[in-house]
């Protein structure tokens, strides 16, 4: 959680300072990503969004790789062909963000009904926000998952905020978004989103039901986007400056700090350790990244991967469109 | 151009009270281009409201309301979020009055922002015009600046038919003319910033000549509208610029007066080439001005692949491959 916060801090720095076209932080809700993915295993994929940088940090993928595609740089593992945080890592179960909301969720499903089909163990975790949660793919994914008992686990975070729209909006009528996964027969909880070792437990158990096929479960984490919407957003239009500090759930990070203090488990001293850990292995990463270039300096990837990847072999009117541009 | 498209809602809201304007983060906040700021505040929750994140509930809810008898103006927040909404505006919106034989209609507004030049990689870049213009009983407008704006959005509300309203992102706040490094003048420097307060319409159907020329004919429509401009600066070409406004339905008087008279006609757009509307537009001037053409229609326009991110400049049909193609044609 620590690391994620504190690349996520340097990362918007660095946006600020031209390296970058755009970030996302998420601030307020590492626990989610981090804590869930102690319960995944290797095959296992997660389908996220663009605010579950957690689950690579947590996953161990390299940062400065993870900074490179922020940069757009020249070893941008997406060879500058996606926006910053728009990740994908088969290898460590990160399933390529798209930037339309929700189509995720329901690929997740289908990914699991693979998983099932092919006789495997492997299990999918499906992400969404409150605000996405309202498009059709997820209800599609709810009837899918419904329908085919499918091994994955559909994750609502809930982070109050979708944009500048407040999370009622999207809830509408209904008390909660997990009460949701009930009509369609899907067990589904609740569950404090700031609280590392209950994401940890739920998360556990869940994976669990699913692979012993007893099939899907929706989560609605609680959370709270404590910063931004992005970095071309500025919510002092439209909330309070000061709602994160007065949001009940208080900040994960601080939260299992204290319970390992109070526990004995970590003393002071430790905690200051991991702070300077923390922010030295962001910092390595970073000159590591930027030795590779950043956006407006560069070097950047080549013109020329515009046209690779769009087919497995390029047809041969895009090669004329290519030779044309002359890159 | 924000301030008349936000003066355009205003405008027929205040006129028309059967006008209602929705979307997601269009109300309290006002819209993240801020396209309707203030609009909630000066008529209310229930003409100006923000929507759950559901294109298909918005364009599906709009279509109800449309067919009831009121006339929602909805935003799509980027161009390239309106897919949950397709079936929505193709097999409903567009074909309502068909089918029910004129019995139900559906006069609505769907707003979209298109085109690239922002860092907003694939999923925040794109130009579907194309996918509305091959839709029958759909209009389709793109404006290239303040004035036309305002003008053609009224127009479009007032409109009993379904309307795609396209605004180019990159214009928003200034007419960008491609050349990215250098600094953006202000709308304030145009001429066509001079918006007038109060009503007025631009009809939909009508093109206008930006610029007066006799060597070749320029077909263009929003942000390229000023690159092509750009272009012609640049090279020095004694080219016809024509803004179409709006593609369906399309002027063609003045496109084929104009290649009858150049002989010559380059089609720019940004949207990908194969099957993009400069096909349709090559072909109609083929049909309709064959016996005057010197040379063979040539088409500028963004790749066959997906806009990518770092090297979007590298892919942006700018003023140098506009420049290049006008040069082209006028060799042959
Ligand atoms: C289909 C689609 N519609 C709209 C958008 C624009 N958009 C991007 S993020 C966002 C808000 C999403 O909120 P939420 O799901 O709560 O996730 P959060 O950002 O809070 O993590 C919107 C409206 C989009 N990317 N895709
Ligand atoms: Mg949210």
């Amino acid at each position: 959680m620590m690391l994620t916060r504190e690349f996520d801090r340097q990362m918007m720095i660095d946006q600020r300072q031209s390296k970058a076209s755009f970030y996302m932080q998420s601030t307020g809700e590492e626990a989610i990503a981090c804590a869930f993915h102690s319960a995944l295993r290797e095959g296992d994929m997660n389908f996220p969004t663009y605010r579950q940088q957690g689950l690579l940090v947590a996953a161990g993928y390299p940062l400065e790789l993870m900074m490179s595609q922020v940069y757009s740089n020249s070893r941008d593992p997406l060879r500058g062909r996606q926006m910053p945080v728009f990740y994908s890592s088969r290898e460590y179960g990160f399933f390529s963000i798209s930037g339309n909301l929700a189509t995720q969720f329901v690929q997740g499903v289908g990914w699991a009904m693979a998983c099932a089909l092919k006789g495997t163990s492997s299990i999918a975790a499906s992400w969404i926000g409150d605000g996405a949660s309202n498009e059709t793919d997820f209800f599609s994914a709810l009837v899918m998952a419904s329908t085919y008992r499918a091994p994955v686990i559909l994750n609502i975070v809930n982070n109050q905020w979708a944009i500048s729209t407040s999370e009622s909006v999207a809830r509408g009528l209904a008390p909660s978004f997990a009460i949701r996964g009930h009509g369609f027969g899907i067990a589904s909880l609740r569950v404090d989103g700031n609280d590392f070792l209950a994401v940890h437990s739920v998360a556990a158990w869940a994976a669990e039901r699913a692979r012993a096929n007893m099939g899907p479960t929706l989560i609605e984490w609680v959370t709270y986007r404590a910063a931004a919407h992005s970095s071309s957003d500025d919510p002092s239009g439209y909330r309070p400056a000061d709602e994160a500090q007065a949001w009940p759930l208080g900040d994960p990070i601080e939260r299992l700090t204290t319970h390992l203090l109070r526990t004995g488990v970590l003393d002071e001293s430790d905690v200051a350790a991991l702070r300077v850990d923390v922010v030295d292995e962001v910092r390595v990463a970073q000159i590591e990244a930027q030795s590779h270039g950043t956006l407006k300096q560069g070097p950047v990837p080549s013109p020329r991967e515009i046209f690779e990847d769009v087919f497995k072999s390029m047809p041969e009117s895009l090669a004329s469109q290519e030779r044309e541009a002359g890159y | 151009m924000v301030q008349a498209i936000r003066d355009a809602h205003a405008v027929a809201m205040e006129r028309d009270e059967s006008v209602v304007v929705f979307g997601e983060d269009v109300g309290y906040f006002g819209g993240v281009f801020r396209c309707t700021q203030g609009l909630q505040q000066r008529f209310g929750e229930s003409r100006c409201f923000d929507a759950p994140i559901t294109e298909s509930g918005i364009v599906g809810a709009a279509v109800g309301m449309a067919a009831y008898g009121l006339r929602p103006c909805v935003e799509i927040q980027f161009a390239d979020y309106m897919y949950p909404a397709y079936d929505q505006i193709v097999s409903e919106a567009a074909r309502l009055r068909y089918r029910s034989a004129g019995d139900f209609s559906a006069p609505l507004t769907i707003r979209m922002p298109v085109g690239g030049g922002i860092f907003g990689g694939q999923t925040h870049s794109q130009s579907p015009e194309a996918l509305f213009t091959h839709v029958a009983g759909l209009t389709t407008v793109i404006p290239s600046n303040p004035y036309d704006a305002k003008g053609l959005l009224i127009a479009a509300i007032e409109d009993d038919d379904p309307v795609i309203f396209l605004e180019p992102k990159r214009l928003y706040n200034g007419p960008f003319d491609g050349h990215h490094d250098r600094n953006l003048t202000p709308w304030s420097r145009h001429d066509l910033s001079e918006v007038p307060e109060g009503y007025y319409t631009v009809p939909l159907g009508t093109a206008a000549r930006r610029r007066s020329g006799s060597d070749v004919t320029v077909l263009a429509y929003g942000t390229m509208v000023h690159v092509a401009l750009a272009a012609v600066a640049d090279t020095g070409v004694d080219a016809e610029v024509i803004d179409l406004r709006t593609l369906v339905p399309l002027d063609l008087t003045t496109i084929i007066d104009s290649v009858s008279k150049t002989g010559r006609c380059v089609v720019v757009h940004e949207a990908t080439l194969t099957s993009g509307f400069g096909a349709e537009l090559a072909a109609l001037v083929q049909q309709h001005a064959f016996y005057y053409l010197a040379a063979p229609v040539e088409r500028v326009t963004g790749y066959d692949t997906p806009y990518p991110h770092s090297q979007e400049w590298a892919y942006f049909p700018g003023p140098e491959r506009v420049g290049k193609a006008l040069i082209r044609v006028l060799e042959t």
